[in-house]
Parts: C-alpha cells; sequence; structure tokens
C-alpha cells in the first residue's frame, strides 16, 4: 500500500537536546492513526515538522511521496495544539480565509457542521468560549478534503460531550484515501476510533501496532498498555 | 441498538455480538436491511473501518448477506440463526456454569433457580 508520510532518520534538536531522534515512521492510507506518548514525547514536534512548520535537524519526511513544501502542504490539514486565527476576526471570515488559501476547502460541510454545533457564523472569534474556539478550528481542518489530517491534542480542551462530537466528526468525514494522525494522551477517549497506534518515547517509535490486534492478544486496552509500558521507563 | 464498548476486548467482536443480539432479539428481524458501514460507524463512534471488519466476519458466519450498492440485510436462512442462537445459548451456558462453580453451586442447583425467575417474569 502506498504510505500518505514516510519519516527517515528523523532527528530535531532544540539546543544540542534531541526532540526527536533518528525517528522512522510510515504511516499507510484510510487509517487513524494514534500518535501516543507522554509528556516531552516529540509528538508536537513530529507533526510541525510533517506540516511544515519545523525544519529537522537531520533526516526526511515526505508526504505522498512530495518532500515538505508548498504541495505537500497542499495535501497536509493540521490542527494546531493552540489557537491561531486572528481573535478580531468573525468565524464567516475565517472560512473565507480557508476558501481563499485551501482550494480543497469545502465550505458548505463547515457551514453543515457549525450549524449542527450551533455556532453562530458571524460571531467573533474572541466572543467564544475556549471549547468553541477548539471546535470552529476543528470544522475548518476537517473541511479540507486533505490527504494526510494532523490533529494536535484535538480533544483536550473541551468537555467530554465536544469530545465525543469532535471523535464524530472525524469518523464522519473518514475518506479510505486519507489518513488521520491523531496525538493524544487522552488515550481512553480516542482508542475506539483508532485503527493503529504508535508510541513515541524520547523521539522513538518505541512500539507501533493495531488496537484491536492488542486487545485479542493481550486483554488490555491502549490505556492499559500505555500505562504498563511508560510506568517502566524513566523520566516520565 | 445499545453501543457500549469495553476496552480491553477487540471491539469488532464487541460489534458482531452486539448485532448477533439485536438479530436474536428481534430488533433486526431476517430479511431486514442493515444500515451502511458509514451509518453505522457513526452511530457506534467507531472507527468505519473496524465497522467493516465486523460486518464482514457477520457475512462469513452467514448471518448477513449481500454486501453490494444494494447494502447488506439480515440473512433470511432459519438453519444460520438457529445455528447461532445454539451456539450462544451453549457459550453463555458453559460461561454461567463456571461462574456458579466459583461459588461452588452445580449447574442444576442454578437451573431451578432460573427456572423459578422465569416464572417470576412471565407473572408480572
Amino acid at each position: 500500500m502506498e504510505e500518505v508520510l514516510k519519516a527517515t532518520g528523523l532527528t530535531k534538536r532544540y539546543h544540542g537536546n534531541p526532540a526527536l531522534d533518528g525517528l522512522n515512521l510510515e504511516l499507510p492510507a484510510g487509517k487513524i492513526i494514534g500518535l501516543l506518548g507522554p509528556n516531552g514525547s516529540g509528538k508536537t514536534t513530529f507533526i510541525k515538522i510533517a506540516a511544515g512548520l519545523l525544519t529537522p535537524t537531520a533526516g526526511e519526511v515526505t508526504i505522498c511521496g512530495e518532500k515538505i513544501g508548498p504541495k505537500s502542504k497542499a495535501l497536509v490539514s493540521y490542527l494546531p495544539d493552540r489557537t491561531c486565527f486572528s481573535k478580531q476576526r468573525k468565524v464567516t471570515e475565517l472560512l473565507d480565509f480557508f476558501g481563499d488559501f485551501y482550494t480543497d476547502f469545502d465550505r458548505q460541510r463547515a457551514e453543515q457542521m457549525l450549524t449542527a454545533l450551533g455556532i453562530d457564523p458571524d460571531a467573533r472569534f474572541r466572543t467564544l468560549s475556549k471549547g468553541t474556539q477548539e471546535k470552529v478550528q476543528l470544522v475548518l481542518t476537517m473541511s479540507r478534503r486533505a490527504r494526510l489530517y494532523l490533529l494536535d491534542e484535538p480533544i483536550g480542551g473541551v468537555d467530554p460531550a465536544a469530545r465525543d462530537y469532535i471523535l464524530n466528526t472525524i469518523i464522519n468525514n473518514y475518506d479510505p484515501s486519507a489518513t488521520v494522525l491523531i496525538s493524544t494522551h487522552l488515550i481512553s477517549d480516542v482508542e475506539r476510533v483508532l485503527d493503529e497506534f504508535l508510541f513515541l518515547y524520547q523521539g522513538k517509535v518505541i512500539q507501533k501496532g493495531e488496537a484491536d490486534a492488542v486487545r485479542e492478544e493481550t486483554g488490555k486496552s491502549l490505556d492499559e498498555l500505555f500505562r504498563e509500558v511508560f510506568k517502566c521507563l524513566p523520566n516520565c | 441498538m445499545n453501543w457500549k464498548f469495553s476496552g480491553d476486548r477487540p471491539v469488532y467482536q464487541q460489534i458482531m455480538e452486539n448485532i448477533r443480539g439485536a438479530v436474536l432479539r428481534g430488533e433486526l428481524p431476517p430479511g431486514g436491511k442493515i444500515p451502511s458501514v458509514r451509518d453505522l460507524a457513526a452511530a457506534a463512534q467507531v472507527n468505519p473501518n473496524t465497522m467493516q471488519r465486523a460486518m464482514t466476519e457477520l457475512e462469513r458466519e452467514g448471518l448477513l448477506v449481500g454486501g453490494g450498492t444494494s447494502g447488506r440485510t439480515v440473512t433470511e436462512n432459519p438453519e444460520v440463526l438457529e445455528e447461532m442462537k445454539e451456539r450462544i445459548l451453549e457459550e453463555l451456558a458453559r460461561e454461567c456454569a463456571e461462574k456458579f462453580m466459583v461459588f461452588g453451586i452445580t449447574p442444576s442447583q442454578a437451573a431451578r433457580l432460573l427456572l423459578e425467575l422465569d416464572k417470576e417474569k412471565e407473572e408480572s
């Protein structure tokens, strides 16, 4: 199967401290994959490199065979772990902005989702609660017809009911040619939507596999496996 | 259908059990149409690939038929349904018997109580 993302020997150092340490990774098409790891394991660094926001110290990432650049960015829809929009804008203006910026943006879809969430498109972004801001951002991210969705902590700041909605949004937008990478440490909330998982630790993939295979072989949930794996490791 | 999953068993197997239960209870009658994988996945809040896997396995068992463009339906073959019921009954009975034995209760003691419960239910 053609891989959507391929990372080889990916290394990123911040002032000499390695955040990613020779990471090798391939993400197949049509999967929902959990990027799981304790704080500081390199999840956000990896996602930012794949989204083209950071340059690696060494190694390479390709998206559908393209090196990171304008072409790869057109294929990737990235949800940052914090708000990146101008707070003075109205929600409709953000829709205009996405429509101008991304040719694969499906405005109708975004409007439908906003209506379903009861978000007023004429509201200014700054007047919305933090959770609602995150929802708007997710709606915009998922309304692109991208090949790779990089979601950095999509459920971190929202209540459990909104978490369900967000996970449903991810499921409902499922497209067999696209892959969704979700970084989180709220594993029990996301694990039933995951096909596969990657455990990241000190900038390396230390374990990966299929979620249902883990349950079948070990009788453990991913959450339990995570607690077990990372309990034995120092500094986390 | 009641979609609740425990984290320690494969989700696709739990989906299969759910569908089998709905068929045996009559919620999904023989010949009844099964919603699309996408709709089911959304309703159960699971990954569409997982739902697809459960459907494929149920097709292999013969409980569901079709799977082409017209969608899947519950089989109308009474033998398949009967066989499934027998198998589930046996599995459950074995499981229960084991649990009773843990507390030193014999299956025949348990059976007596089960019959009484059954009577109570009928009366109410």
